[in-house]
């Protein structure tokens, strides 16, 4: 299989979630699922940061806000899938197993792996959000008209 | 004469070691962990971070135990870092109005769409000392309700449906960034912009602070102040497309300010912007009240000779790093440039005591 056939919006969404994942449950998922096939590297991970922009007003022209630390890399399986890992932070281990999960989506196994650690980090950020959305709804302020002076 | 002299290197190597000992403070109580002040000294971690303008809360946290809880010390320790760290590339102008909000009030639209969400504020509150605090306590728990998981859309928009309010001018173009090339003025409000988010907080406020009280008054109002996270993009060249590589926690202050109108433009409202990492709603509304200030030329408004009106003067003087940089220097080693004023100061003293004496004879 391969990147086209996988589809860019798949794995766009797939890598998203990898570089927000918290980098333990992402080893401790890998780990469940003995997924550590042999690689080599075509890009070491390394550490950098990106500069995040805005836009004037949230819609007007671009500005630098300030930079993010990102680390990425790149490697290839033995079977030939290539993976890339770009998350946020840091750590090289969680850009590593970042990539590694990436090139393995792309190969006989991603139905596995998907439901192994995709979906289970899928859900426990859709379970924070939905919680941190639920304290925020708590809130929200609720209007009573008191009487008004007409006169 | 010229003399070189060194020395110092035992006292100073002693300095560092008692620097050590004495951040360490009583070994009997427990040492602060990283994870520690990143948790509970959140919103010192914030400013760490938007004014060492690198996002990343574990490292502003290091900062902030190495510096002491110095928190100018702590932002340098992050500029100084960032230098080192190559540059990967840009994202992708952050979409706020997909922010995911903790917070969201208005002070103009009672009735905005999504409604007035207080999030974790410390307003209302009494600001009285709160001694529970002082022994240790439960993990409190926040009560919940329904969420709503759709957008918040943002209330200048429906403003700017009935024209009430200036447009933003949509654009691509790339940003100067005053990270990689040296300052020019007149600045646009691009660099404006880049160098008010990382700007010092306290000089922001108080420059922001002084059009509230008359100089360079622009009679904001506070559209919308939210906070939340935000996804950050960035386009991948070896893959072709764009990715998520991360989140982010931002605070956006967005000012409805009045207008009069000029030569050129009816009357209408106008826009302040600000847009800081982190929770840092205090930066951010400061922020967007000097932006306001800095427009007068744009907006064909008079300059009034304000502070906050003088691009040069703000955006030179916002950055505590180089602002401390150069006020602590003159606390170093500077006995040759004394020595030579003391030598002119004793010669002038010289030429009058002479002359005095001519005058008395």
């Amino acid at each position: 299989m391969n990147v086209t056939e996988v589809g860019t919006e798949a794995r766009q969404r797939w890598m998203g979630l990898l570089a927000r994942a918290p980098a333990a449950r992402l080893a401790e998922l890998l780990e469940v699922a003995g997924a550590a096939p042999v690689h080599e590297w075509l890009r070491m991970p390394e550490t950098g940061g990106v500069m995040v922009r805005g836009r004037a007003g949230g819609t007007g022209a671009p500005f630098n806000m300030g930079e993010m630390t990102v680390t990425r890399c790149a490697l290839r399986l033995e079977t030939g899938e290539v993976g890339h890992g770009y998350v946020q932070g840091r750590d090289k281990a969680h850009a590593e197993r970042a990539a590694l999960v990436d090139a393995l989506m792309q190969g006989p196994g991603a139905e596995a792996l998907r439901a192994a650690v995709i979906a289970p980090l899928a859900e426990a950020e859709a379970a924070s959000r939905r919680e941190r959305a639920a304290k925020a709804a708590a809130t929200k302020v609720e209007f009573f008209t008191m009487v008004r002076g007409e006169d | 004469m010229y003399v070189a002299v060194k020395g110092g290197e035992r006292a100073i190597d002693a300095a560092h070691e008692w620097l050590a000992e004495e951040r360490r403070g009583d070994p009997q109580v427990p040492e602060l962990s990283l994870a520690q002040i990143r948790e509970q000294m959140s919103l010192a971690v914030n400013r760490v971070m938007a004014e060492g303008s690198l996002y990343d809360p574990e490292l502003a946290a290091l900062a902030i135990k190495q510096a002491r809880g110095d928190l100018i010390e702590a932002i340098f320790l992050i500029r100084a870092y960032r230098t080192t760290l190559p540059r990967i590339g840009h994202s992708r102008p952050v979409e706020t109005s997909a922010m995911r909000c903790d917070r969201r009030v208005s002070a103009t639209f009672k009735d905005a769409p999504g409604g007035q969400v207080l999030g974790p504020t410390f307003d209302y509150t009494h600001r009285l000392l709160d001694f529970k605090l002082a022994a240790e306590g439960e993990a409190p728990v926040a009560r919940q309700a329904e969420p709503t998981l759709a957008p918040t859309p943002r209330i200048t928009e429906f403003l700017n449906r009935d024209g009430l309010i200036q447009d933003e001018a949509h654009s691509d173009e790339t940003p100067p960034d005053m990270t990689r090339q040296p300052m020019e003025y007149p600045a646009d409000r691009s660099t404006r912009l880049q160098a008010l988010t990382r700007g010092d907080e306290g000089f922001v406020l108080g420059m922001a602070y002084s059009t509230q009280r008359g100089y360079g008054r622009n009679h904001p109002f506070v559209g919308e102040l939210r906070i939340g996270a935000v996804e950050v993009e960035m386009e991948i060249p070896e893959l072709g497309f764009d990715i998520c590589i991360g989140e982010v926690t931002l605070t956006e202050c967005e000012t409805v300010n009045q207008f009069m109108g000029s030569k050129t433009e009816p009357a209408q409202f106008t826009r302040g912007y600000g847009l800081v990492f982190g929770q840092t709603e205090r930066k951010a509304i400061s922020m967007a009240l000097v932006d306001r200030a800095l427009r007068w030329e744009e907006l064909g408004e008079e300059n009034v000779g304000a502070p906050a009106q003088d691009e040069e003067f703000v955006l030179a003087h916002s950055d505590n790093i180089q602002a401390t940089g150069f006020l602590e220097h003159i606390k170093l080693p500077h006995y040759v440039d004394f020595q030579s004023e003391l030598e002119l100061v004793r010669k002038m003293r010289r030429e009058v005591e002479g002359s005095m004496k001519e005058a008395a004879e």
